[in-house]
């Protein structure tokens, strides 16, 4: 556990750059921030801002070309690809804007994927999946494939699968970006509820107000920048 | 991660592309079954060759009359032969020889009944039996007594019994051979197939005076077209054979300088070279099989590197959910083994199958051995592990962001 008061996510002028014909392209220019424990946060700003870039390189599915990043203490610059497989694994769930469902797999399966790279048996994941699909409203949808599946109900199984290993983060990369207003409600939900009753810390990259507005903190990117970060009411679910 | 799960994600990637994994294995299947075929038909032939070498008799030379000229025909010297009775029997009493029998071979007719047969006829002597070390179905052989007053006694081949008596009991029976009429006082021991191809069970043998007397020319009497010996042991081959040419030489009078009128072969070491090569023609035929096994094995990396790149986003969200890079590189390389595996497998029963027929409806010997079927499985592991490995550690390589990235 963390040490109270110790933030959960801490950045220091982070930077990452991308090469290009044309040079190197800066797509974040010394980012920092905190974020705690429990928090419900939301990332804003233009497209092309850094949003993504940023998410990826807090999800340790990408290293920063510059500046440091310490999840739960730990310098994760230091951390071997085992390392970050591991906490990608364990403390670490990624909610897509596309899904990144496997196509071949049935809800049930692709949830109980991340068990299965944590080495629990099959009956037992299997099992502990069903359960997931159940919390996120999917119970009876677990041997569909996600081509059989509404977009909706996609991001709920990427969810489920989120949370398979009860990880204790999960970022979000513009979650809604695909769904209607409907549905974008009910993962909204789905998020506010895990956030609140669960604890689970949430970062969610929006460009919607009224997504946003779902968070407690609200975080506006700029060219690679941040250019807010304020608090906010949150909204009665 | 758990071995089980590997082999479950493996087996499901494979069946998803049904089609894919069946024409990859084909590769793994057809050099599979190529490498089982060509060996059991070469171990077939080593196998075959080797009973004939037993059923020749060991430790053998042969002596015919005529020198070999040095491109190998052999030269005239006239019609009657130039070994005799009592040369054989000299060199019978030489220290290194066990037993010496001069041959007269010929052809005729044989009648019992209202049947005929024709067939090859040996007249020799009871040495002949010791040499070739052939022994008796029923009934005996002829004795040197028979031979000293040339009696009108055979010995038959089972062939030349069957086709001759049916189920009959043939000892006691007359036959005639060329007019002549002959008992047979024996059947010889089934031997099969000479190194030459001949049924050595179609033959008849007679003392070799009677042979001369009654069914060859008169012409040829005391006089042999071969002797074959037996040396008594295979370490006093060399000394026998120095020992026969110094008494050959000596007996037919060839001074210094002059040509020998007679050639000795050893029959034994003769043996050994189509041993070997037969050896090395089963070699050979496996080496080619092994071929195609590679080219399969090839198969098996094109599709494996072709599934990488198609998968690169599948890879990344894995390593997105925490697959390790190990995870990857051994779903890869399970998925590249379970279809050599399973090839290999498929291969085997085509392969057997295969030579199966080949006995059948060739009539060719073949022989599938364990260790034939156990090298190929090993081989077919190999071919897996060396040619998964590659397009494997590509998948591990990636980079977890790139590999979301694509498409
Ligand atoms: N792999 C890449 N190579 C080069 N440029 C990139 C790459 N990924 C993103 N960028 C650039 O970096 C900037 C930030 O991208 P991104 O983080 O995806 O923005 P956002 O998610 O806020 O829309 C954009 O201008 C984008 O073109
Ligand atoms: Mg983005």
């Amino acid at each position: 556990m963390t040490t109270p008061g110790a933030p959960l996510i801490e950045v220091e002028n982070l930077e990452k750059d991308y090469p290009t014909g044309a040079g190197v392209f800066q797509a974040l220019r010394g980012v920092s921030l905190r974020i705690a424990e429990g928090e419900f946060v939301a990332i804003m700003g233009a497209s092309g801002s850094g949003k993504s870039t940023f998410m990826n390189l807090l999800g340790c599915l990408d290293r920063p070309t510059r500046g440091s990043y310490h999840l739960d203490g730990q310098d994760v610059g230091r951390l071997s690809s085992d390392q970050l497989a591991a906490l990608r694994n364990r403390e670490i769930g990624f909610v897509f804007q596309g899904f990144n469902l496997l196509p071949k797999l049935t809800a049930l399966d692709n949830v109980a994927l991340p068990l299965m790279y944590a080495g629990i048996g099959r009956e037992a994941r299997r099992r502990q999946a069903q359960a997931m699909l159940e919390r996120v409203g999917l119970g009876e949808r677990s041997h569909h494939t996600p081509l059989q599946l509404s977009g909706g109900q996609q991001q709920r199984v990427a969810i489920a699968r989120a949370l398979a290993t009860r990880p204790r983060i999960i970022f979000a990369d513009e979650p809604t970006g695909n769904l209607d207003s409907e549905t974008s409600r009910q993962v909204m939900d789905l998020f506010s509820q895990l956030n609140r009753e669960e604890g689970i810390t949430l970062v969610l990259v929006t460009h919607e107000a009224d997504i946003a507005a779902y968070a407690r903190r609200c975080i506006r990117f700029q060219d690679g920048r941040v250019i807010e970060d304020v608090a906010q009411a949150e909204v009665a679910a | 991660m758990i071995f089980t799960s590997l082999f479950e994600t493996a087996w499901h990637a494979l069946t998803t592309h049904r089609m894919r994994s069946f024409l990859t294995m084909l590769g793994m299947v057809i050099g599979v079954a190529a490498v089982i075929l060509m060996l059991a038909i070469g171990q077939g032939a080593q196998a075959m060759v080797r009973s004939s070498i037993e059923s020749m008799g060991s430790n053998l030379f042969i002596i015919m009359s005529g020198a070999v000229s040095s491109g190998g025909a052999r030269v005239a010297t006239g019609d009657a032969p130039s070994l005799t009775f009592d040369d054989a029997d000299a060199i019978r009493d030489l220290p290194d020889i066990m037993a010496s029998a001069p041959v007269s071979p010929g052809g005729a007719q044989l009648i019992y009944g209202g049947v005929n047969w024709n067939t090859s006829v040996y007249g020799t002597t009871p040495d002949y039996a010791v040499v070739r070390n052939w022994s008796m179905a029923s009934g005996s052989f002829f004795s040197d007594a028979d031979v000293r007053r040339g009696a009108r006694v055979a010995v038959i081949g089972g062939v030349v019994a069957r086709e001759l008596f049916g189920d009959e009991d043939p000892v006691g029976k007359i036959i005639r051979i060329k007019q002549a009429p002959f008992e047979v006082i024996g059947v010889l021991a089934s031997k099969g197939q000479s190194l030459d191809g001949r049924d050595q069970d179609d033959t008849v043998l007679v003392p070799i005076s009677s042979a001369q007397q009654k069914i060859f020319s008169n012409t040829l009497r005391n006089r042999a077209r071969f002797i074959m010996v037996q040396a008594v042991s295979e370490k006093r081959m060399d000394a026998a054979e120095a020992s026969i040419n110094d008494l050959l030489r000596s007996r037919h009078r060839i001074g210094l300088g002059q040509d020998d009128d007679f050639t000795v072969r050893n029959l034994t070491a003769l043996a050994e070279t189509a041993a070997s090569t037969t050896r090395i023609m089963s070699l050979l035929l496996g080496a080619i099989a092994a071929i195609s096994l590679v080219v399969g094995g090839i198969g098996i990396m094109n599709i494996m590197l072709v599934s990488v790149t198609e998968r690169t986003r599948e890879i990344g969200i894995r390593m997105a959910i925490g697959a390790r890079r190990r995870d990857v590189l051994w779903q890869f390389l399970i998925e590249a083994l379970t279809l050599s595996l399973i090839g290999c497998g498929i291969g085997l029963l085509f392969g057997i199958g295969g030579a199966w027929l080949v006995e059948r409806l060739a009539g060719l010997p073949v022989a599938v051995t364990p260790a034939s079927v156990l090298m190929a499985v090993g081989v077919s592991f190999l071919i897996g592990v060396f040619f998964g490995f590659y397009p494997a550690r590509r998948a591990a390589g990636l980079d977890p962001i790139d590999a979301l990235r694509s498409q």
